[in-house]
């Protein structure tokens, strides 16, 4: 987002690690005043041991394969077998138009694309061989049959898009739905995620404009995504409560208003209100 | 602001009263091509009694509109001579004319203007001389054929024919008829009001067949006073405006464009099994009122788009719920088989919005009297006893295999063990999942040969050393448990020599690792898997023989059942599809018997050496998912072989013919195939969609979508121990 500088990374990344928290996650956009992601999530390796570090999502099709490979194994081994990499087609023309990559076809070409990231991480043409075995952990978003469909032939498992439990619950289900009746063994990873801004009725408002504006390009759907802003401590725990009801592995809250005191004030919920930190 | 509504139905008359009370400076118009008197139509219905929203939106009219309701709660069904009853499903209905009359009334209280008899020929000149034009006029809306390429709308008509009718007869409950005479099986829906409806519905055949196509009113009338002469009690049928419709369901891609806005039936419509026609009409006004409350005047694109936001998860959750229960009253004929209490327990769950569990909350006398009568059907008795488990604790014979239950536990393909022989990994949880309870408990599928392997480390059972491993999990289950066992079969065919799948379906082995792959024909699995020698006649005998061996060895290990799968485009299943089976000889061709002619043999081989008094079943595909494959009419005609030819039970899956399928992870889809094999063809099915709760269980074997059920329960690992 807008006014993330190397000192407020680097800061977040430390603090979380030393915090409640299991992973960080960044956005991709391109066509917007943010950073890369998987730049940002370089720089969050060098920072951290622990943590895990995920790309929430990155658009896969806006990539060439063989960049994006090279680049998902290379931060697997840098941060030693620490990256979950999320993919999913995004909607966003304009990032496309700048990217020079076909918006029409993406869908194709991302399930191609799933295939070959998988063809590069076993094989031996492109390496780096990545830590973890069959590559990082890869996990599929979007909300349509194909979706699920990748998910269950390519995937580690599923990354949903935000919105209210129920939601998450019903496309959760998909997922696993998909998985058991294509014939996966075991289960899905499922991670969800959600926006927050704590403290007084400007920082809520702020956060609220800052989704208005990342979300324009959907139209009147933007409200919906404003509204769900998590803008005080008992929304925060409602929601992690909700989420892991429906059997989420992993939550991911994402700051919409850049400065340290968000980062304090989640902390403090998730420390002192969740009981399973 | 300047406000033009087109139509003067509930909808636009609500819509009408709310913006105007709360904004008495605006001027507000409503055009209605019908006089104002005009009292077309029966009773309506809500699907409740509560409608909160009418209170807090306008107290007037709702205190008028529920001073005025006819309140039921129970639901009857007439089938087969007998009268099942099921209670706490409250309806409130009145007549669509006193609901005009009420909002009409409170419209001229407020001052909006109502022009009656006024038809519309252009609604853009209404756009233009206000600042937002509504279009609620209804079905047919004449603002949705002018805008349709903004509103981009798509209507497709139902199947059945339907009529209202109206009596005196008093019905002091919601009542579902079914009534077969020589014409067909015909469908009432009658209710309670001032005047009872009296819905009279059929597929275009039976109506057909009772010439109602060239019968008039009086003659249509008296066809069906004389044959519900004994619900109608001499009452006489009344038809305000005779004639028989195909219900449409209206969609549109969007409701708004700049300052017009479409409500009601004109935006959404809702089979009227449901009761959330008008209902959603008045919700929509009410949400295009908060939606000016929320950006006022100066904003109508927000407004409206604020109110199409919030309506449109609520009436696509309905329409879902319509449409599976229109689907099922059109396709009723399916469930004639069923006795009268599961004919009423699977009308009652039809739209599945309501489970086995939500029915005991409303009426838990009815599902304790279900129980009874399930144990009774299920275990062959003469009379109830008073104490019954729920269907899915019932006992089910397959062949002349009793399983005490109807929960099947199974895991999926496993990659650990070595040249076929099950690791021990492998067997402990089949024996694991053996003694967790359930009726059945089937092994991963199991290969037949070493070529039919998915991966170095599947299982199988074409060595005498394979079968030992098998045969102690199986001592192992039936020294702990109830539960019968079962082996299923396979040859991987074309998706055989692949990877293990934990990190992927279908990737092939390194080639020092892999093996040669045999198919019905050389297809492809996936552009990188690689490609299958098509069978010759020495194959067809040799897998043929394979799967014989193997059926003895299971037999020998003891086990009870013995699934064979023709799914997933494994080999038999190769054979099956158009896609995957090119072959010119006997055993291909344009017809599903051609292509059926391999399995079918196969089945038939095992068959002679599979002992009489354990069970064969068989997994099949009802669909293949892809334009040119096997579709749901090909499923029922390779459902109604193989059980012709001796499969017991029929496992109902879908897709993975080929690797480019197109499936839909709805998780009652593959229920709603099995649902419609087991009940067209009258045989008994499994289901294997992804159900997690007992609810579920109970729900699909108490409606009748299957008799086994498949369940993944969540404290159950089905992973490798």
């Amino acid at each position: 987002m807008e006014g993330a500088d190397a000192e407020l990374t680097r800061e977040w990344a430390r603090r979380a690690e030393a915090g409640p928290f299991t992973s960080l996650g960044v956005f991709d956009r391109l066509v917007y005043d943010s950073l890369d992601p998987m730049s940002t999530l370089a720089v969050c390796a060098g920072e951290t041991e622990d943590i895990r570090l995920a790309t929430s999502i990155v658009a896969g099709p806006l990539r060439s394969t063989g960049l994006l490979a090279k680049k998902a194994a290379t931060l697997d081994v840098l941060s030693d077998g620490r990256l979950t990499l999320g993919l999913a087609l995004g909607a966003r023309k304009d990032d496309y138009e700048a990217a020079d990559s076909d918006f029409g076809s993406r869908g194709a070409r991302f399930t191609k694309q799933l295939d070959e990231l998988r063809e590069i991480w076993q094989g031996d043409e492109i390496g780096p061989d990545p830590v973890q075995e069959g590559g990082p952990e890869l996990l599929i978003g979007g909300s349509s049959d194909p979706s699920y469909k990748r998910v269950a032939h390519y995937g580690d498992g599923y990354i949903h898009g935000g919105g209210p439990p129920k939601i998450f619950a019903r496309e959760a289900e998909k997922a696993e739905a998909a998985w058991a009746e294509e014939g996966r063994p075991g289960d899905p990873a499922i991670w969800g995620h959600g926006y927050f801004a704590l403290g007084d009725e400007d920082a809520a408002e702020a956060g609220r404009e800052y989704l208005l504006d990342y979300y324009e390009f959907t139209g009147p759907f933007a409200e919906t995504i404003a509204e769900g802003l998590l803008t005080t401590p008992q929304e925060v725990v409602q929601f992690i409560r909700g989420y892991e009801e429906r059997g989420c592995d992993e939550l991911l809250l994402f700051p919409t208003v850049a400065d340290e005191e968000q980062y304090e004030r989640l902390e403090e919920v998730v420390e002192n209100e969740w009981s399973d930190a | 602001m300047d406000i033009n509504v087109i139509g003067g139905g509930p909808g636009g008359l609500y819509a009408s009263l709310l913006l105007k009370k709360e904004h008495p400076d605006w001027d507000i118009t409503v055009y209605e091509r019908d006089p104002a008197d005009n009292t077309y139509g029966w009773g309506i219905v809500f699907s409740d009694s509560t409608l909160g929203s009418l209170r807090e939106a306008d107290y007037k009219t709702h205190e008028q509109i529920t001073d005025k309701f006819a309140i039921w709660n129970p639901i009857d069904v007439h089938y087969g001579g007998k009268r099942i009853r099921c209670g706490g499903h409250t309806f409130s209905g009145l007549m669509r004319s006193d609901l005009k009359d009420i909002l009409r009334e409170r419209c001229a209280e407020l001052g909006v203007e109502m022009h009656w008899e006024h038809n519309v020929e252009n609604p853009e000149e209404y756009a233009e001389d206000a600042d937002l034009l509504i279009g609620a006029d209804g079905l047919n809306s004449t603002v949705r054929e002018t805008y349709e390429d903004q509103f981009k709308p798509r209507v497709r008509m139902g199947d059945a024919k339907f009529a209202w009718f109206g009596t005196d007869k008093p019905f002091d409950v919601f009542t579902f008829i079914f009534r077969e005479n020589e014409h067909g099986l015909w469908r009432i829906h009658a209710y309670p009001g001032r005047k009872s409806t009296f819905i009279v519905e059929a597929t275009e055949e039976t109506w057909q067949n009772a010439g109602l196509d060239e019968k008039g009113k009086e003659e249509g009338l008296a066809y069906f006073e004389d044959l519900f002469s004994d619900h109608l009690d001499g009452y006489e049928l009344e038809s305000k405006l005779y004639s028989w419709r195909n219900f449409p369901i209206v969609q549109n891609r969007t409701w708004s464009h700049d300052n017009v806005v479409l409500i009601g039936d004109a935006a959404h419509t809702a089979h009227f099994s449901v009761g959330a026609g008008t209902k959603m009409a008045m919700e929509d006004a009410i949400a295009l009122y908060e939606g000016f409350e929320e950006y006022g005047p100066d904003d109508v694109g927000a407004s409206v788009r604020w109110f199409e936001k919030e309506r449109r998860p609520r009436v696509e959750g309905i329409q879902d719920a319509a449409t599976q229960s229109r689907r099922y009253f059109e396709n009723t004929e399916r469930y004639m088989d069923l006795e009268p209490e599961q004919f009423a327990f699977n009308l009652l769950t039809r739209s599945g919005k309501i489970s086995y569990d939500e029915l005991k909350i409303r009426d838990s006398a009815y599902t304790d009297d279900y129980d009874r009568w399930y144990a009774q059907y299920a275990q062959g008795g003469n009379e109830k006893r008073a104490v019954a488990t729920p269907p899915m604790f019932q006992p089910f014979t397959i062949g002349d295999v009793t399983v005490p239950n109807r929960a099947v536990l199974s895991s999926s393909p496993s990659s650990v063990g070595s040249s076929g022989r099950p690791a021990s990994g492998q067997t402990a949880r089949f024996a694991e999942l053996g003694k967790q309870g359930p009726g059945l408990v089937l092994t991963e599928p199991v290969a037949v040969s070493a070529r039919g392997r998915l991966h170095p480390g599947s299982p199988g059972l074409y060595e005498d050393g394979h079968a030992d491993a098998w045969a102690e999990a199986v001592a192992e289950v039936n020294e702990a448990s109830d539960a019968k066992t079962g082996i299923e079969l396979f040859h991987a065919g074309q998706r055989a020599a692949t990877r293990p799948r934990e990190y992927g379906l279908d990737r092939p082995l390194a080639d020092e690792d892999s093996w040669d792959i045999v198919s019905a024909s050389a297809t492809q699995y996936t552009r990188r898997s690689q490609t299958p020698s098509a069978m010759d006649a020495d194959d067809l005998d040799a897998v043929r023989e394979r799967f014989v061996a193997a059926a003895e060895r299971a037999d020998e290990a003891g086990f009870d059942v013995l699934q064979l799968n023709l799914a997933h485009g494994y080999l038999l299943s190769s054979f099956l599809s158009p896609l995957t089976n090119e072959r010119d000889d006997e055993y291909g061709g344009e017809d599903i018997e051609s292509r059926l002619a391999y399995p079918l043999e196969v089945l038939d081989a095992v068959q002679s050496v599979w002992p009489d008094e354990k069970a064969i079943t068989t997994k099949m595909p009802a669909t293949d998912w892809r334009p040119g494959g096997n579709n749901l009419g090909d499923g029922f005609a390779i459902g109604s072989h193989l059980s012709r030819n001796g499969s017991d039970l029929l496992t109902v899956v879908a897709g993975q013919t080929t690797s480019n399928d197109r499936p839909k992870f709805d998780t009652d889809v593959l229920a709603r195939y099995s649902e419609q094999i087991r009940n067209e063809l009258d045989v008994p099915t499994m289901t294997t969609n992804y159900v997690t709760s007992t609810d579920d269980v109970n729900t699909q074997v108490g409606a009748g979508t299957g008799d086994l059920c498949q369940w993944y329960p969540p404290n159950v690992d089905g992973d490798l121990l």
